[in-house]
């Protein structure tokens, strides 16, 4: 194994920084030659074209969901292009001086170290080769460990067999209709596998925001953490990233074998188009866990950006005594929409789900959250204990709560707990009398009603989420 | 410090305050009282800047400064606290984060740097102490669950750590028992120290029992309508306010 990682660094390098791979789109449409095309250029196996392809026989019988509370003009599917190659090095911006002087500005106040800014906003230069040196370290440590940690089209390549039986058994293709689009079309994403037994070393990061840049709209994760083991996994970074695609489905599949626990936080700040609600990125996510015996899974989200959030990170709780966890921040300011929230489903005997939800809005947003829990008959002693607080910024701005209970064992035991709360004038005034501005004071109340989900993230993502609030809010007060 | 003529403020299109003077020097301890709906909170709240308390008229300079032409945060950095009749609570924003927030804000006003978290937490815990709050305050939430005495013991503390100019007290004593009262006094007086001024409002005698003001003015329908020495406390306490009516124009 050892040979084939470091031979992965080395492609991925090639493949995502250095060589000058010609640009190539496809132009606008989706029809199984489209499909054929993708599979061809990725190199990958029959047995994946195939799954590609019944997926998108699936897709194509599919309807689009309409039941979420956001509104969007129709989107024409036939009119994205499925695949764009890396755009060349003569494509992009030679420096930071060419780089949209407001994106850096909030580069700036998020802290983001100099080279780190070049990469996100795609800079062409040999600052990418700086940070080299970190991930080759960080990969040694990881190769010690047995940890596998690759884009999903190496790993294709180079653990088929893993891939094949765990690709699709949490999300199959034909889950939803978003779901069932990026099966038929994924551009790449993240493979991680954890070996029986193996606490992963570190938390799985700032590779990933290096690795991110080349996943494309379609992103596909998958995460197997085996017997006895543990994983912490960061997705997204806090700082805005540039996108020319405006439509994003990404899936992300986690199974947490026996006795093993995943912990999986995101940071999501896609562009949520301007102030009068032009553009933005549309993103329709289907995230879901599986977890065995005394298994623990546990989503930590802070979605700040898109112009529309569509989102349930979910656990199937199949395994006695299995954990499921749900920490969510949704913000939405200006005009964007976010319909997000869980699903935890328990299956085994004494399971126990948790979810802590908090939806702020500002300016004339609208957040809503959208939850399930269902309890199966099998599940004796299950228990959940669900808190959605809503915060409200102004007074044309939205917040609804949709929970759903489903209970078919008499034994469970479910608590649903909801509030809505607005930042309250005297709140404001006891600040500014105490000396701080009024958007410090905002900043400050809404990061005091995030505090329980922020102290679920990775201490490091913790601050900067907490800048990422900040600088969201910005302008929301006047 | 403080000099107040004619002020005429507004409250939701109901004039409140018609016509007010006061002269408040360095040093000095001036007593507000006066009977509900008098106008003594109003003032504090026009004073400091609060939204939707409108002076239509008058003029407040407050260190030479004009008051009324400051923002709120701005007064509250030049030096002016007011002490809340009913401080709200910030659920989940730490009473230390509140706290140096604040600091550092009137500090950077100051062109003073801010103080390292580690100098802050020691200044903090010796004040909480001060006002016999246990430390452990400083990591819960502002106001959050605190008793009616601990959020004014609180108050006191943040007037304590912000060092202002000008000390307004609304009503600080309303629901107090007589040993938070006393804690409470025993701050402002050793906050006493000749230069700083102090406008306590309240509507009964017994908190100027521990707090001994220079004058005491008696505040009705939105004037002075008497200004005296203590004793003018005392003469109220006997009396009620209901001999004063008369002098109300």
């Amino acid at each position: 194994m050892t040979e084939e990682v470091e031979s992965l660094i080395k492609k991925d390098y090639a493949a995502g920084f250095h060589s000058a791979i010609e640009s190539e789109t496809l132009p606008p449409g989706l029809n199984e030659d489209v499909i054929r095309f993708i599979s061809a250029k990725k190199e990958e196996p029959e047995w994946l074209l195939e799954w590609r392809l019944k997926a998108f026989r699936a897709w194509q019988e599919m309807e689009e969901p309409k039941w979420a509370h956001v509104h969007y003009p129709e989107i024409d599917f036939q009119a994205v292009s499925y695949y764009s190659a890396p755009k060349s090095m003569a494509n992009k911006p030679k420096s930071l001086d060419e780089v949209d002087p407001e994106l850096l500005a909030t580069y700036e106040k998020l802290g983001i170290p100099l080279h780190e800014q070049e990469m996100l906003a795609g800079v062409a230069v040999d600052a990418v080769f700086d940070s080299v040196s970190v991930v080759t370290t960080f990969r040694e440590k990881l190769e010690e460990a047995g940890v596998i940690f690759c884009p999903i089209s190496e790993a294709v390549k180079r653990f088929p067999d893993l891939v094949q039986k765990y690709l699709g058994s949490v999300v199959p293709q034909k889950d939803n209709f978003y779901a069932a689009l990026n099966s038929a079309v994924f551009s790449d994403g993240s493979f991680v596998y954890i070996p029986k037994g193996v606490r992963c070393p570190m938390e799985l990061s700032t590779y990933f925001r290096i690795n991110e840049m080349n996943t494309g709209q379609f992103e596909r994760t998958l995460i197997v953490a085996d017997e006895g083991s543990y994983v912490s996994y960061l997705e997204g970074c806090t700082a805005p990233m540039r996108d020319e695609n405006q439509l994003h489905a990404a899936v992300v599949e986690l199974v947490a074998m026996d006795n093993a626990q995943i912990k999986y936080s995101t940071v999501q700040n896609w562009y949520p188009g301007n102030a009068e609600g032009k553009g933005g990125i549309y993103n329709f996510v289907t995230k879901r866990g599986i977890a065995h015996t005394n298994a623990k899974i546990s989503w930590t989200q802070v979605e700040t950006g898109s112009a529309v959030t569509w989102k349930y990170p979910s656990c199937i709780l199949k395994g006695d005594n299995s954990v499921g966890e749900f920490y969510s921040v949704a913000l939405t300011n200006n005009f964007q929409q976010a319909d997000t929230g869980t699903k935890m489903i328990h299956l085994g005997k004494n399971t126990r789900s948790t979810i802590v939800a908090k939806g702020i809005s500002a300016g004339q947003s609208d957040s809503a959250y959208r939850g399930l829990v269902r309890i199966n008959p099998g599940a004796e002693g299950a228990r959940n204990y669900t808190q959605c607080d809503s915060l409200l910024i102004g007074d044309r701005c939205g917040a609804h709560t949709f929970p759903y209970i489903e209970s078919k064992n008499p034994s469970a035991v479910i608590e649903h707990e909801a509030t809505t709360s607005k930042v309250s004038d005297d709140q404001l005034f006891l600040c500014q009398q105490r000396g701080l501005d009024a958007e410090k004071a905002i900043s400050m109340i809404v990061n005091g009603f995030c505090r329980e989900v922020f102290k679920e993230l990775p201490m490091e993502f913790a601050v900067e989420a907490g800048k990422l609030l900040e600088v969201s809010l910005e302008g929301s007060v006047g | 410090m403080l000099s107040i003529k004619d002020l005429c403020a507004k409250v939701e299109e109901k004039n409140i305050l018609k016509g007010l003077s006061i002269e408040v020097k360095p040093g000095e301890v001036h007593a507000i009282m006066g009977p509900n709906g008098s106008g003594k909170s109003t003032l504090g709240n026009v004073l400091s800047g609060r939204p939707g308390y409108e002076a239509t008229s008058g003029s407040v300079l407050f260190k030479g400064h004009d008051l009324l032409d400051m923002d709120t945060e701005e007064r509250a950095r030049e030096g002016l606290f007011l002490a809340f009749q009913y401080p709200v609570e910030i659920p989940g924003v730490s009473n230390m984060e509140f706290l140096k927030a604040a600091v550092d804000a009137k500090r950077k006003h100051q062109a003073l740097s801010e103080l390292s978290s580690v100098e802050f937490m020691k200044l903090a815990r010796e004040t909480s102490k001060r006002v016999s709050l246990d430390p452990s305050f400083l990591k819960r939430g502002v106001n959050e669950g605190f008793s009616g005495g601990e959020k004014k013991r609180n108050e006191i503390m943040q007037m304590m750590l912000l060092e202002p100019d000008l000390c307004i007290l609304d009503e600080t004593d309303s629901g107090l028992d007589i040993d938070a009262l006393q804690v409470v006094a025993d701050g402002v007086n050793a906050m006493r120290d000749g230069k700083r001024s102090f406008l306590v409002v309240t509507h009964y005698q017994r908190l100027l029992d521990y707090i001994v003001p220079d004058y005491v003015h008696v505040l009705a329908g939105g004037r002075i309508v008497k200004s005296g020495d203590k004793s003018l406390a005392l003469e109220l306490e006997a009396k009620g306010y209901g001999w004063l009516e008369g002098e109300v124009a």
